[in-house]
This record gives C-alpha cells, sequence and structure tokens, in this order.
C-alpha cells in the first residue's frame, strides 16, 4: 500500500474514530485494557445479539497508532459472527507479530502491516484487539453456561 | 558544563533531555566502578585480606561524604538504600507505621510521585490514619501560605517532594522546616529531584528523613540514601533482616540487632554503585551544586519563552525554578510527541510522570516532560525549539 493513503487513513480514523463515547447500557459487555509499557488506556463496550456483533464503542486516550486501531477494528468487525470476529482477530495479531496472515480477511486493518518495523508500537496496535478478544471470551464463556 | 566527562555524549548527536528520569554518567564514575569490578572485588565486612580492606574503606568512605553533602550532623544518620522508594517506604512502614494512630494525618499534594504517596496510602488501610492534600495554587505549586492553612492539630506528618518531578517547582524546604518544628511535626523529603540540582541542608532545614537515588543524580543505578535524625533512627525498626546487621542471634529466638546505620543494611549491599555514588558526589562539589541549577534554570527559561511564541503548544509549568518543562503539543497525544522528538534522536519522556494525582489539577492526563540537566547546551534548545515550530508535520514523522 502507499505510504501516504496509508498514512492517511491512519490519520483519518485517529482524528475522527468511529463510535467514540461509552453508553449506558446493560446489554453491552465492557472492557478496559491499557499498556503496561506505555500510556495508551482504552475501555470497549460491545454488544452481541443473535450470534453477530450489533455495535461497539470506545473511549480513553491513547497515541495516534492505537486510536486509529481501535476505530478500524471496530468498523471491521461491527455485523461479524462471533467466528468471523476471532479469525479477524487471530490474522490481525499475526499480521503484527510478524507471522503469517491472510490479508484479504482483514479489510482496511492492512494499513498496520508495517507497524512491525517500529517494535514498540506494536503493543499500540493489538491493544483494542486485546480488549476485543477478553470480551469475545466473555460470550464464548456465557455461551457456555 | 563538562560535556566531554560523558562518554555517552561523544558517541553519536543525541540529545537527552529525560534527566529527571535519569542522568547519564560521568566517566570518572563508570571508571570507579569498573576499578572496583576490575582490580579489588570483594565483599564488605570482617574481610582480612588487602582487597576486602580496601573495599570497605571505599565503601564507608562514601557515608561521609554524603554527610557532607546534605549537611547531615553524623555519617551514622546515613543509610544506604536502592534508592528513593526503598527509603521512602522504610520510613512509612519502619518508622510511622510504629507512631502514627487512628485519626493521625499525613499531608502530602498531590504533585507527588507515586513513591511518596501510595506507601502512606497503604498505611491509611493498615493503621486508619488520614492522608490529606495540601492544595496547589493557580500554577500547580506548593505555597507556604496553603501549608499554613492545611495543618491542622491532627497533623503529625508533612511528606513532600523539594522538587515535584512534573512542575518543577522549589518547595522552601527551610521555611517548611521551620514551620514543621514549630508545630511538632514530622518532615519527610523526596529529595530525588532536587539532589545535585539544587543544594541540602538536612539541619538547617529540620528534616526529619530525606531520601533520594544515586542515578538520578549522575551516579548507578541501584543504590540511594536514607538520611534521618540519628534519634528517628534509633527507633525505626529495619524492613529487612539478614547477614551484617545483626549482633547474635541463638536458638532460642533471642537475637541482637547492630546499631543504626548498620541495622537497616542486611544482605551484601550494591557495593560498587555505593563507591561509584561517591564519585559523583565528588564530581557534583566539585562543579559546585549552585552552578549547575543556574545553568538549567537559564536552559529552562529561555526555552519556555521561546515555547510560549509558538501557538500550538501549550506549557503548564512556566514559572517553576528548576530545569524542568511540562508541555503538550495541542492536539497531539503526549506519547505521540515523544516518538516525534526520538525521530530527531531527542530523548524526553511521556506521561504522568508516576505523578497520577496530578491530573485532578492539571485536567489533562499526560504530558511530554523535558527535564535539563549541567551537560545541556543552548544549541540542543534551540534544536527542541526548531522541531516545535515546524510540528505541523508531526503525523508524517510519527505514522
Amino acid at each position: 500500500m502507499d505510504k501516504n493513503i496509508r498514512r492517511e487513513i491512519i490519520l483519518d480514523h485517529y482524528q475522527n474514530p468511529v463510535n467514540r463515547g461509552l453508553v449506558n447500557d446493560n446489554s453491552y459487555i465492557y472492557q478496559n485494557t491499557r499498556s503496561e509499557s506505555c500510556i495508551d488506556n482504552i475501555d470497549m463496550q460491545l454488544k452481541y445479539e443473535d450470534g453477530i456483533i450489533k455495535d461497539i464503542v470506545f473511549d480513553g486516550e491513547a497515541c495516534a497508532i492505537c486510536t486509529s486501531a481501535t476505530s478500524i477494528l471496530i468498523k471491521t468487525l461491527i455485523g461479524k459472527s462471533l467466528n468471523q470476529a476471532k479469525t479477524i482477530i487471530e490474522n490481525y495479531k499475526n499480521m503484527i507479530n510478524e507471522k503469517e496472515y491472510d490479508e484479504k480477511l482483514l479489510e482496511e486493518l492492512i494499513v498496520y502491516d508495517e507497524v512491525y518495523m517500529q517494535p514498540n508500537r506494536k503493543m499500540c496496535a493489538l491493544l483494542p484487539s486485546n480488549a476485543i478478544d477478553k470480551i469475545l471470551q466473555i460470550i464464548d464463556q456465557k455461551s457456555k453456561d | 558544563m563538562n560535556r566531554g566527562d560523558f562518554p555517552i555524549l561523544n558517541q553519536d548527536n543525541m540529545i537527552y533531555l529525560d534527566n529527571s528520569a535519569t542522568t547519564l554518567k560521568p566517566k570518572c564514575v563508570i571508571d570507579k566502578m569498573l576499578d572496583y569490578y576490575e582490580k579489588y572485588t570483594s565483599n564488605i565486612h570482617r574481610g582480612e585480606y588487602d582487597n576486602a580492606i580496601k573495599s570497605n574503606k571505599e565503601y564507608d568512605e562514601v557515608r561521609n561524604l554524603v554527610r557532607e553533602f546534605i549537611n547531615a550532623k553524623s555519617s551514622e544518620e546515613i543509610i544506604y538504600t536502592s534508592g528513593a522508594t526503598e527509603a521512602l517506604n522504610m520510613v512509612v512502614f519502619g518508622f510511622f507505621k510504629n507512631i502514627l494512630s487512628t485519626g493521625d494525618e499525613v499531608l502530602t499534594t498531590k504533585s507527588e510521585h507515586a513513591s511518596n504517596i501510595l506507601p502512606w496510602l497503604v498505611l491509611k488501610e493498615q493503621k486508619n490514619i488520614q492522608v490529606n492534600y495540601i492544595p496547589l495554587d493557580d500554577n500547580y505549586e506548593l505555597t507556604l501560605e496553603n501549608i499554613l492553612k492545611s495543618i491542622t492539630p491532627k497533623t503529625k506528618v508533612i511528606s513532600i517532594a523539594h522538587i515535584s518531578n512534573v512542575i518543577g517547582d522549589i518547595r522552601d524546604i527551610e521555611e517548611i522546616g521551620k514551620i514543621c518544628k514549630e508545630k511538632n511535626i514530622y518532615f519527610v523529603v523526596d529529595a530525588a529531584q532536587s539532589v545535585s540540582h539544587i543544594p541540602i541542608d538536612v539541619e538547617k532545614s529540620n528534616v526529619s528523613f530525606l531520601a533520594f537515588s544515586a542515578h538520578k543524580m549522575l551516579g548507578p543505578t541501584g543504590v540511594g540514601i536514607l538520611y534521618g535524625k540519628k534519634e528517628l533512627l534509633d527507633n525505626m525498626k529495619p524492613l529487612k533482616y539478614g547477614g551484617g546487621m545483626n549482633q547474635s542471634f541463638e536458638s532460642d529466638g533471642e537475637y541482637i540487632l547492630k546499631e543504626t546505620p548498620t541495622k537497616f543494611e542486611a544482605g551484601t549491599p550494591p557495593i560498587a554503585e555505593v563507591i561509584g555514588l561517591g564519585e559523583a558526589i565528588k564530581y557534583v562539589m566539585t562543579l559546585g551544586v549552585d552552578k549547575i541549577h543556574e545553568h538549567e534554570y537559564k536552559l529552562k527559561k529561555y526555552l519556555v519563552d521561546e515555547l510560549e511564541k509558538i501557538p500550538n503548544v501549550v506549557v503548564y509549568n512556566k514559572n517553576s525554578k528548576s530545569g524542568i518543562v511540562a508541555f503538550n503539543i495541542r492536539g497531539v497525544f503526549s506519547q505521540d510527541t515523544a516518538i516525534y522528538f526520538n525521530h530527531y534522536n531527542i530523548a524526553i519522556r511521556a506521561g504522568n510522570h508516576c505523578a497520577k494525582m496530578l491530573k485532578d489539577n492539571l485536567n489533562i492526563n499526560n504530558t511530554c516532560r523535558i527535564s535539563i540537566y549541567l551537560y545541556n547546551t543552548k544549541e540542543e534548545i534551540d534544536k527542541v525549539i526548531e522541531i516545535l515550530k515546524n510540528s505541523q508535520d508531526i503525523f508524517k514523522v510519527v505514522i
């Protein structure tokens, strides 16, 4: 991907992220995520209904990479099934961690395909996916109960 | 000043402005420690061979250097610790835990470092004491007036930093010490940011306890100092027990500890580091702490005056008299700003700087912090000003 286009997409999502602002609604599952090594701090809420991720919102303070990744991840995951979401997150993590991944699944998240070149920013990109991961585990657990 | 003494500054064009986090080390400190490792490695206490005798002598002499440096009455009032954090924990849990009781009040501020608040909050849980915060003024600084207003009949301790680590305001410990003496209040000073930046006189300031770390004053990591008045230290309990600090112990459970300061120094201490600290103190004393302060404040003032001309930069502490500048680029997360600086090989720090309560006053969680020391130059500050003037393109660099 062209460097300038990549930067434009990231910057746009940083400055105008989707779904910023938490909701007062018990049907959402809440998860905070923060980095041990830097100061990114994100709250996320996800609404899962009838086998589909209906909505995700977030709030918090984080750097350009972390905030934009949260926004793009939200945009990508809304409307997906639990299994689709898990596969996307797995591939996203693989991409950030320099493992094999299927870029066709990642949609706009592909803009982070070179984050690995700045190792200290990998955590920034991974932070929102860790929060979603935890929420998906909660959903899994609930369906087993 | 003295840039040639710092090997790290000779190897590349790095601009180091993170001195509140840790300082660079002059060659004499590095060499002094290397010397111990290469020529006379040995443990202290009871070694009857030449190298051990030399280690012991070098190690012990530092206590007296520290005494002279902060004007303590005797070298018995100087305890080697692992750093300011351990020193403050020793004071809270080894001394105040045994003398404070329900309702007693500890006064501190919201601009303190975690190591001077968290121990008190834990003690609050354990002993049901009160921990209250002296209000900061409009510049986020601590004033004598507000201290006087905050003191109540319950106030037993005032525990504050000499220089706060984000705002960088210098607290007048001499005057605060007078107030404490008059009102019979214990006075605890966290000198981590002030030692080797401004002069310290524990006697003149009537300080009960004072803590600092070597690595923030040109010395090595892993060692620090707790100063305490002798009569207080005699009543303080060690938090660590083991070799070197006991007279005797028997199978019936009887034990006798050594005297102050040895009873606080269980186990093999960081010998090379203590010796390195001694060298750092000699270095600073030769330069003159007043001269260091004059240099860093001059650069700070110059930087702040120039930053005020840049519309998209906001400075939070233009009035404080130390070498610390807390700022943000408007609309840019502080971490992104620090990454932008790193692109130009300039080391600064972003975050809450362990002063997590300060956000109540500043209304922002995170700032960028530039902290200046003796080896920084006007040319380096000019470079900072230049890249902040041209920060419109910051995201081209950061993303």
